[in-house]
């Protein structure tokens, strides 16, 4: 299969500080890549890379697309939708504004209504509370938004940053049932970044390990569930 | 009483002339955190603009319509050409820059149209409404084209995808960007609407106080006061503390410390309003988890 995205050697800085050494990624059309690995190691600084959030060197290819030198602003509109650390909540909108903000790219009108719809069927609770302000949401509702809004973008990827981040248990697994839905029937592929490395390798058929900035394993997710060793060393479990 | 009422007319009036001027300095810090001292003297230039075009035969709504559209393309070239090459500079350079624009504009409509006062046509007849020498027609006048404009404007951010992605992009830049929404552009776009909102309150105020370059000096400071009052990130909030500032410094005025003062009762508010309730009437005190 092709890949969807395909980054070679992804260098990213903060100010002085480099966080990230000629990462190599690859993404298959349709897939889910998990990418673990612990504090610091750089997952957070690798999707703010890929869309051009931070200062960064190296090629990015989406959809065989040269996306390297491109304003975050075109690359989301290609079809990339981030859920960003911390969920990027806008609190003082609507939980309607929320999604509806994402008509302000999209031309076709009537595609972008599906997609609120299809929102709302994903997440009803998102629809109980569409004229509530966004901030007066809980974590995980206010996740729940986050992937919305993303979804409201019509993207063929998404990157996810921590879904699973401070919700319980519960609502992790809610959460990770939807996003197998949206990539089997909305053939969504995905970029996830973990914590929650169990919940990722079930979720993913790809797995990609970082150490400090850099890759040090990667393979199918199998590879990693079974080997005891990489999953004490990386995962801690 | 009469008097009263007549004092409570004129507050409400030049409210609404301070709710404009509010409005603009609004609009440009809930986007970028600044406040444009400039705004006051990019209003004068734009109202003589209105006044040159209908010294020229324009007749006065076609002079007032394209004196906004001009003032709108003019805030936007500002924003793109100078303060966008400065979006990373520290906060007193950008205050250096708003005075240079302050003195730019004031300089270069001496330059133009000379120093001496003129007079500026009102839309308005002079009239009485009721024939009591209580309300003229012109003072209704000024606040329906405020409240006209109040309401073109919150629909505009309300009820438009335009207007909703420049609330988002003030509200959280980089979640905006990541929605594709170009939030460098959406400041360019909120100091145009604030150009453009200063031009209708410079041609407001120009047939009462007559056009010279330093018209709007002290309006700003009273405009500054009523965005204070309604809490300066807050629209709704600069309206009606125009309004309020408005009123109380036309009664204060005429029934405590007299007409000389006015301008002082301003800066008193302003001082106090720092002092006492720094988020403002209807501000909301934000906490940022540090």
């Amino acid at each position: 299969m092709a890949a969807i995205l395909d980054v070679k050697g992804l260098s990213a800085w903060y100010g002085q500080i480099r966080a990230l050494y000629e990462v190599d990624l690859s993404i298959e059309q349709g897939g889910v890549t998990a990418l673990l690995g612990a504090n610091g190691a750089g997952k957070t600084t690798t999707l703010r890379a890929i869309c051009n959030v931070v200062r960064r060197s190296g090629a990015t290819f989406f959809d065989g697309k040269d996306i390297a030198r491109l304003a975050t602003e075109d690359i989301v509109r290609l079809g990339i939708g981030q859920v960003p650390e911390g969920r990027g909540t806008f609190t003082g909108l609507t939980v309607e504004e929320n999604l509806r903000l994402a008509f302000h790219t999209r031309k076709d009108r009537a595609a972008a209504y599906r997609d609120m719809d299809l929102v709302f069927e994903l997440f009803p609770r998102l629809k109980e509370r569409v004229r509530q302000q966004a901030g007066t949401l809980s974590g995980g509702e206010q996740q729940m938004l986050a992937i919305g809004r993303a979804l409201m973008l019509a993207p063929r990827l998404m990157l996810l940053d921590e879904p699973s981040f401070g919700l319980a248990p519960l609502v992790v697994q809610e959460i990770f049932r939807i996003l197998r839905r949206i990539n089997e029937e909305g053939k969504v592929s995905m970029l996830i970044v973990e914590q929650n490395a169990a919940m990722a390798l079930e979720l993913a058929d790809h797995v990609y390990l970082l150490e400090t900035g850099r890759v040090v394993t990667s393979g199918p997710s199998e590879i990693v569930r079974n080997d005891e060793t990489l999953r004490r060393a990386y995962l801690g479990y | 009483m009469e008097f009263f009422i007549q004092q409570l007319v004129a507050g409400l009036t030049s409210g609404a002339i301070y709710a404009c001027v509010a409005l603009g300095l609004v609009m440009i810090f809930v986007s970028t955190d600044h406040i444009n001292f400039a705004q006051g003297e990019m209003a004068m230039f734009a109202t003589y603009l209105a006044w040159a075009m209908i010294d020229a035969g324009v007749p006065f709504w076609l002079a007032f319509i394209l004196t906004i559209v001009i003032a709108f393309a003019g805030g936007l070239f500002i924003q793109r050409v100078i303060l966008k090459p400065l979006e990373a500079a520290p906060v007193l350079s950008l205050v250096v820059c708003f005075i240079a624009l302050l003195s730019f504009f004031n300089a270069l409509a001496g330059m133009i149209w000379s120093f001496t006062i003129k007079q500026f046509p009102s839309p308005f007849p002079p009239r009485d409404v009721f024939g009591n020498g209580l309300v003229s027609i012109q003072q209704i006048g000024v606040v329906a084209v405020t409240l006209i404009m109040l309401g073109i404007l919150t629909v505009f951010f309300r009820y438009t995808t335009l207007g909703l992605a420049m609330r988002a992009a003030a509200q959280n830049p980089a979640s905006a960007r990541l929605m594709g929404v170009r939030v460098s552009w959406m400041l360019a776009l909120g100091w145009g609407l604030a150009a453009a909102i200063g031009a209708v309150a410079g041609m407001l105020v120009a047939p009462i106080v007559f056009l010279d370059p330093n018209m709007m000096t002290g309006i700003l400071v009273y405009g500054f006061a009523s965005a204070l009052v309604g809490g300066i990130g807050n629209p709704m909030g600069a309206v009606a503390g125009g309004f309020i500032v408005g009123v109380l410094e036309n009664l204060v005025g005429s029934y405590v410390i007299g007409n000389e003062l006015k301008l002082t009762f301003a800066l008193a508010v302003v001082v106090g309003v720092l002092l006492l309730k720094p988020a403002g009437i209807f501000g909301r005190v934000i906490v940022r988890r540090v």
